[in-house]
C-alpha cells in the first residue's frame, strides 16, 4: 500500500514537472526580428520544483488530508438538526425572500455606480442560470450551447434597433420569443439524443450560432459587432443628457433634477431586478405545475414516464423552449446594458460558466442557483488582483466544492403537499 | 378487450417470441407464466409499445395498437408496471402519483401560471385521487417521503397505485410479487383481486409465484422458449403434461 502510494505520488510530481516546466520555465523573447528561447531564472525553477514537491506531498498523504477535510465541521451546522415544521419554514422563507427583494430595490441608491453595474450583470446571470436550471437541473438535459439563446436575444434587439429603430420594451418580448423559437427548432433534431451525445450536439449548435454571427458580416457586422443599441426608456423618457429620438423627453428635465449618468445605470438595474424576479416566480410556478413535474419525471426515469403516457418529445421540447425564452430575456437586457455587442460575448466559456452556476448552486434549486450566480460573478471581480489566476482559482473552488458538497450550495427541497384522507 | 394474434419478435438472429396469441376479456385476470427467458417480458414490451413487434397483431378494444408509441398506448388505457420497480425516486410519493395524472390535467401553461379556477379544480381533483389511492395501498402517511426511500414492498405498491391513478382499463403487472415476503404477497393478492372486483380493471400478470398465479388467475398462458405451450384455467394448466415437463425438465 505504502509503496503503491509512493509510486503514485512520484508519478504525479513528475507529471507536474513536465507540464509546468516547459510552460513557465522557458521564455520566448523577441530580439529584433528573431525570437530566442531563454531559460527562466533560478527563482522560477525553484518555484516549479516546489510545486512538484507540494503535489508529491499531497498525493503521498492524500488519505490523511482528505480525512482532515472531512473532520472540518459541516458548513451548515444545523444540517443535522430536526427540520422545522414545513409550513413554518415556508412562511419564514417567503418573508426572507420578500425582504431581500425589497432591500435589492433600495440598494442601488446607497452604493457606487460601479457596484450597481456589476449587480446588473449578476442579475443577468441569475436570469440565465434560472433558465438553464430548467433544462439541466429539472429536465436533466445537459445543454452546453445555452449561450446561443442568450445571443439570439441580444442580437434580436441589436439588429431590430439598428434596422427598424425598435425600442427596448418592444424588443424584450420579441427577443425572448425568438430565442424560444430557436430553442424549439434546435430542440427538434437533438432531443432524441441523450446524455453525452446531447451535450456534444448542443455544444455544436451553440458554436454554429456564434460563428454565424461572426461571419455574416453584411447583416451582423461580424466581429465588429453592433453598437449604438438604445437604452431603455421610462414611459418615453430617455436617460441620456440629450434626447435622441423625436417625441421623447428626458428623465432629468421632466423631473427638474440635474443630469446624472447614474440614473440610467440604476434604471437598468431595476429593470433587470424586476425581470429576474419575474423569471424566478414564473419558473417556480412551472415547477409546481404538471409540466414541471413531467420534466423531473423524465429526468428520473424516462421509460417509466413514457409508460404513464408522457410524450418524451413534448416534455423535453417544453423544457428547452422555456429555458431558451428566459435566455432571450437576459440577452435583451445585456444588449441594452452594454450598448454594444459582438460575438465575443457569446463564447463557449459563457455556457460553461452558466452551467457551473447551476451545478454549484444545486441542480433544480432556485435559491441555490441565485446564490451561486452572485458568488460566481462577484468573486472574480473581487479577485481582480490575481487576474491571471482567476480561472485557476475558479477551477480549484469548483473541485473543492464537488469534494465537500457535491449536491451544491443549497440542494433542491421537495415541496410538501398536504393531503386529506378520502372517504 | 385485448387480443394478441400470432405475435412475433425477432432480435437479429434470435426469435424471442414466436407466434404467441392470447386474449383478455373484460373483468378478467390472465397470467403469463413460463421459465426464465421464455419471452414473457418481451411480450409485455410489445404490448406496451416499447418494442415494435416484427409480426402479428395486437388489438385493444378492436383497434390495432402494435407499433404505436408507448405513451399513446398508455393513454388508451393499457398501463404497465416493471419487473424492476421504476419509480421517480427523487420525487415524493404524491408527486409520483401526480405525474401519472399528467394526461388528466394537461392544461395549458398560462392557465396554470395564473391559477385559473378550472386549473385549481383539476389540481385538487388529482390530489384527491392521489390521496384516495395512497390510502388504498396504505401509503398515505408516507405521502411526502421521497419515493426512493420507501421499503421495497411499499415501492411495489406505489407503482401499482401510480398505474391506477391513470384510470386504466387494462393493467399489466410484470412480476409484482418479486422480492416480496409471504405476508406482502398475500396483501398483493388481495389488492389485485380487488382491482378487478371493485374497479373493473382487467389484469395481465407475469409471475413466478405459482401460489399467487393459481389463486387469482382466471386463465393462464404458458410460454416456453418464445412459443406458446398451453393455455387454460389454472386447473387445466396444473394437470398439463407439457407444462410439467417444461417446468421440471424432461424426466
Amino acid at each position: 500500500m505504502a509503496a503503491n502510494n509512493f509510486r503514485h505520488a512520484l508519478f504525479c510530481a513528475f507529471i507536474t514537472l513536465i507540464i509546468s516546466y516547459p510552460i513557465i520555465g522557458f521564455n520566448l523573447e523577441a530580439q529584433g526580428i528573431n525570437v530566442t528561447l531563454t531559460g527562466a531564472d533560478a527563482s522560477t525553477i525553484v518555484m516549479v520544483l516546489l510545486a512538484a514537491l507540494i503535489v508529491f506531498l499531497f498525493q503521498m498523504f492524500r488519505e490523511q488530508i482528505m480525512g482532515g477535510l472531512k473532520s472540518i465541521p459541516h458548513p451548515l451546522p444545523q444540517s443535522n438538526k430536526e427540520p422545522m415544521a414545513e409550513n413554518r419554514r415556508a412562511k419564514i422563507e417567503s418573508w426572507v425572500l420578500t425582504g431581500i427583494v425589497i432591500f435589492a430595490l433600495f440598494w442601488p441608491f446607497l452604493v457606487s455606480r460601479g457596484s450597481v453595474d456589476l449587480a446588473t450583470l449578476v442579475l443577468i446571470y441569475i436570469m440565465l442560470a434560472l433558465g438553464l436550471n430548467v433544462v439541466v437541473g429539472l429536465a436533466g438535459l445537459l445543454d452546453l450551447g445555452y449561450v446561443a439563446f442568450y445571443a439570439v436575444g441580444a442580437y434580436t434587439f441589436a439588429l431590430l434597433s439598428q434596422y427598424t429603430g425598435i425600442s427596448f420594451w418592444l424588443a424584450l418580448p420579441i427577443g425572448a420569443l425568438l430565442a424560444a423559437l430557436f430553442g424549439l427548432v434546435l430542440g427538434f433534431p437533438v432531443l432524441r439524443l441523450r446524455g453525452d451525445y446531447l451535450a456534444i450536439v448542443t455544444l455544436g449548435f451553440g458554436e454554429i450560432i456564434r460563428i454565424l454571427l461572426n461571419n455574416w458580416t453584411t447583416l451582423t457586422g461580424g466581429p465588429n459587432g453592433i453598437g449604438g443599441i438604445p437604452d431603455p426608456t421610462l414611459f418615453g423618457m430617455e436617460f441620456g443628457r440629450r434626447v435622441k429620438e423625436e417625441g421623447n423627453t428626458s428623465f432629468h428635465e421632466t423631473f427638474g433634477i440635474a443630469y446624472s449618468g447614474e440614473h440610467k445605470v440604476i434604471f437598468l438595474y431595476l429593470i433587470a431586478l424586476v425581470l429576474a424576479v419575474f423569471t424566478a416566480l414564473v419558473i417556480r410556478r412551472f415547477m409546481r405545475m404538471p409540466v414541471g413535474r413531467a420534466w423531473e419525471a423524465l429526468r428520473e426515469d424516462e421509460i417509466a414516464a413514457r409508460s404513464l403516457g408522457l410524450s418524451r418529445t413534448a416534455v423535453k421540447l417544453s423544457a428547452f423552449t422555456i429555458g431558451a425564452f428566459f435566455a432571450g430575456f437576459a440577452g435583451t437586457v445585456f444588449a441594452s446594458k452594454q450598448g454594444f455587442i459582438s460575438p465575443e460575448s457569446f463564447v463557449f466559456l459563457e455556457s460553461a460558466i452558466i452551467l457551473a452556476i447551476v451545478v454549484l448552486g444545486g441542480m433544480g434549486s432556485q435559491i441555490g442557483v441565485v446564490l451561486a450566480a452572485i458568488a460566481v460573478t462577484i468573486l472574480p471581480e473581487l479577485a481582480r488582483e490575481f487576474s491571471e489566476y482567476r480561472m485557476l482559482i475558479f477551477g480549484a473552488a469548483m473541485v473543492l466544492m464537488m469534494v465537500w458538497r457535491p449536491q451544491g450550495l443549497m440542494p433542491m427541497r421537495r415541496i410538501h403537499i398536504e393531503l386529506k384522507r378520502q372517504e | 378487450m385485448l387480443e394478441v394474434q400470432n405475435l412475433s419478435m425477432r432480435f437479429g438472429g434470435l426469435l424471442a417470441v414466436d407466434e404467441v396469441s392470447l386474449d383478455v376479456q373484460e373483468h378478467e385476470i390472465v397470467s403469463i407464466i413460463g421459465p426464465n427467458g421464455a419471452g414473457k417480458t418481451t411480450v409485455f414490451n410489445c404490448m406496451s409499445g416499447f418494442y415494435k413487434p416484427t409480426g402479428g397483431k395486437i388489438l385493444f378494444e378492436g383497434r390495432e395498437v402494435q407499433g404505436k408509441p408507448d405513451y399513446k398506448i398508455s393513454r388508451l388505457g393499457m398501463v404497465r408496471t416493471f419487473q424492476h420497480v421504476r419509480l421517480f425516486s427523487q420525487m415524493t410519493v404524491v408527486e409520483n402519483l401526480l405525474v401519472a395524472q399528467h394526461r388528466h390535467l394537461n392544461t395549458n401553461l398560462i392557465s396554470g401560471l395564473i391559477k385559473t379556477p378550472s386549473y385549481r379544480t383539476k389540481e385538487q381533483k388529482s390530489l384527491d385521487r392521489a390521496a384516495y389511492w395512497l390510502d388504498r395501498v396504505g401509503l398515505l402517511d408516507l405521502a411526502n417521503r421521497e419515493a426512493g426511500n420507501l421499503a421495497y414492498g411499499q415501492q411495489r405498491r406505489l407503482e401499482i397505485a401510480r398505474c391506477m391513478v391513470t384510470e386504466p382499463k387494462l393493467l399489466m403487472l410484470d412480476e409484482p410479487a418479486a422480492g416480496l415476503n409471504p405476508a406482502e404477497t398475500k396483501e398483493l393478492n388481495q389488492l389485485i383481486v380487488s382491482l378487478k372486483e371493485d374497479y373493473n380493471v382487467s389484469v395481465v400478470l407475469i409471475e413466478h409465484d405459482m401460489s399467487l398465479v393459481m389463486d387469482i388467475s382466471d386463465r393462464i398462458n404458458v410460454i416456453n422458449q418464445g412459443r406458446p405451450l398451453a393455455s387454460g384455467t389454472p386447473e387445466e394448466i396444473r394437470q398439463n403434461d407439457d407444462v410439467i415437463k417444461a417446468y421440471l425438465g424432461e424426466a
